[in-house]
């Protein structure tokens, strides 16, 4: 298709507009949190670089243990989500069994519910059974929200698997299960990665969850730590942009290498609920 | 978890032909079972049951600690008389605005400017900057808007350096600007996501149709009107879906930037909902905000949803 010269320019014009507006901040966080403590937040550029300030946040905001905990509740709940969103996800798309449909529109009602519905009874019950204040008050109620999309993303995926190869492995007398794991898994990678991804992406971004059922500071997530941070520092910009970078960085990385999946996996998710 | 699905699922004929050969009883017909129970039970425990729970508790008067009290219908009464509540509930109807409606209507603009974008070189990088606020933590980027509305932050020098010294202000502190300063944070969170939505829908259209509008001699304006607009019915609903959405749910941006100040010019549902429940020992009250602000969003989606376009796919 010809594109004429002037469409070609404007179009690049509008975009490199439009990209600016949304970079600018991000990028003014970035030369804030390298501008010597107490310069202020003009996003002046700095005369010194003072990579110091990541070293300060990250000691003073205690981040170390915040990005600990954020990592091992992350890898939790991807684990878990994902094994059962696969075996879920298997049931619904190929097995028969009485009931699945309506078990399945019960289960998406997941993906419907604000975690405001939930979330009130959810601390009393937890609490009441004294699961509050501890990991598995933020890795237990995160991977039931992940699994309504996760099976959902699974159950679409399986349903587009060609059916003849789980026939003839069928016929060949392999189990269900030896099935999904040695036929039908291993074609199903890219997609079971992107669903990680976006897992990965939530759970790390969570804020409401950890906020509500964790207290003791060495549970508290990165998202979380980064509040209260904010709360000590108020106006101490250099450091907060510091510790905002250092949140935000780890998804950003993995953003940046993958964000083919990152953009496709939210944009089909969405679309094709 | 920060998006929304549509309301209506396609349901891909393999499943309800499944469904329709009834299964024989045979041995081993519990064994599907055992794939969903472990799911099953997740969501049980931590979705659905404590959601019927929260219509439960809002009907009774609780702290959190001492015995709770039966008042019926009483808290869903006070979501109308109490005047925070209300306002509550108002300004998320502002935010609404900010987070979608503005970004929509900015994305279909330039949608129209640049219908073709998405085949340029280049466009990948473009849609990765575009799309990038998405992927950040809400909770960076409210500190990072924090620091843009500071008295001497981005926005302030800007005005400064062109002259207007008196618009200045505290963005955030001042009742009268808050609320549009947090619906600002989403109308730029959002409107690089309506951008790139909006590019790929154009960049579905058949070629062929647009050469065929030029050599019939239409301008860009019939085009967008007769082509672009009727293609991006779909990925319109969806961007109205995600957004709006998006909006009814705040909670992250506020309880940072402004914990619902100065006064309750920002306070929203969903602030107002954890407040209640675990600052000031209102659960009841604060069940039927979060009952409310559910229906409110099931609502909407389903609403919405009625706009996508029937094509099956």
């Amino acid at each position: 298709m010809r594109i004429s010269l002037r469409e070609k320019a404007l179009s690049y014009l509008v975009l490199t507009l439009f990209a600016a507006v949304v970079i600018v901040p991000l990028l003014g966080v970035l030369i804030t949190s390298v501008t010597p403590s107490g310069g202020g937040s003009g996003f002046a550029i700095p005369d010194t670089v003072a990579l110091q300030n990541f070293a300060e946040a990250w000691e003073r905001g205690h981040f170390s243990t915040y990005m600990l905990s954020s990592i091992l509740v992350t890898v939790a709940v991807v684990a878990l989500s994902t094994v059962l969103s696969v075996l879920a996800g298997f049931a619904f798309a190929r097995l028969r069994f009485a009931g699945s449909k309506v078990i399945f529109f019960v289960l998406l009602a997941g993906l419907l519910l604000p975690a405001e519905a939930f979330i009130i009874p959810l601390y009393f019950n937890l609490r009441s059974v004294h699961v509050t204040d501890s990991y598995w008050a933020l890795i237990l109620p995160q991977t039931a929200q992940s699994l309504a999309f996760g099976i959902f993303w699974m159950r679409n995926q399986f349903l587009s698997f060609p059916g003849e190869v789980i026939e003839a492995a069928r016929i060949d007398g392999a189990t269900d299960l030896r099935t999904l794991w040695q036929v039908i898994v291993p074609p199903s990678i890219p997609a079971i990665m992107t669903m990680c991804l976006l897992i990965t992406m939530w759970t790390w971004n969570e804020f409401l969850m950890p906020l509500v059922m964790v207290t003791r500071d060495e549970l508290r997530t990165a998202p979380l730590g980064l509040a209260f941070f904010q709360g000590q520092h108020l106006t101490d910009y250099s450091l907060l942009a510091a510790a905002g970078v250092i949140v935000a960085l780890p998804i950003v990385v993995l953003y940046f290498f993958l964000q083919r999946q990152f953009i496709s996996g939210m944009l089909n998710g969405i679309s094709n609920r | 978890m920060s998006v929304a699905p549509l309301l209506d699922t396609p349901t891909p004929a393999p499943a309800a032909a499944a469904t329709r050969r009834r299964s024989r009883r045979r041995p081993g017909a519990w064994k599907p079972y055992l794939y969903i129970l472990p799911a099953v039970a997740f969501s049980v425990t931590f979705l659905i049951v404590p959601t019927v729970q929260t219509g439960w508790y809002s009907l009774f008067d609780w702290n959190g600690l001492s015995a709770a009290t039966w008042v019926g219908f009483e808290n869903y009464l006070d979501l109308l008389r109490d005047e925070d509540l209300r306002s509550s509930f108002a300004h998320v109807g502002t935010l609404v605005v900010f987070y979608s409606f503005v970004p929509i209507a900015i994305a279909l603009l330039l949608t129209m400017v640049i219908s073709r974008a998405n085949a340029l070189r280049g466009m990948s990088f473009f849609r990765t900057v575009l799309f990038l606020p998405q992927v950040i933590a809400s909770v960076v980027v409210a500190t990072t808007w924090l620091s843009i509305y500071s008295p001497n932050g981005l926005l302030n020098t800007l005005l400064r350096a062109v002259g207007l010294d008196g618009a200045t202000r505290v963005w955030l502190g001042d009742t009268s600007s808050a609320l549009i300063a947090v619906g600002l944070i989403g109308t730029w969170l959002n409107m690089g996501l309506c951008l790139v939505l909006f590019l790929s829908g154009v960049g579905n259209v058949q070629p062929e149709l647009f050469e065929a509008a030029r050599l019939d001699g239409a301008n860009g304006l019939q085009e967008f009107f007769g082509i672009t607009l009727p293609a991006l019915r779909g990925q319109i609903t969806v961007a109205l879906t995600l957004t709006v959405v998006s909006a009814l749910k705040t909670f992250d941006l506020v309880y940072v930037t402004t914990r619902g100040g100065p006064g309750n010019a920002t306070s929203v549902p969903a602030f107002e909902a954890y407040s209640r429940a675990f600052v000031s020992g209102q659960v009841g009250s604060a069940a039927s905000v979060a009952v409310a602000l559910t229906i409110v969003i099931l609502l909407v989606t389903a609403l919405i949803s009625r706009m996508q376009p029937k094509e099956a796919s």
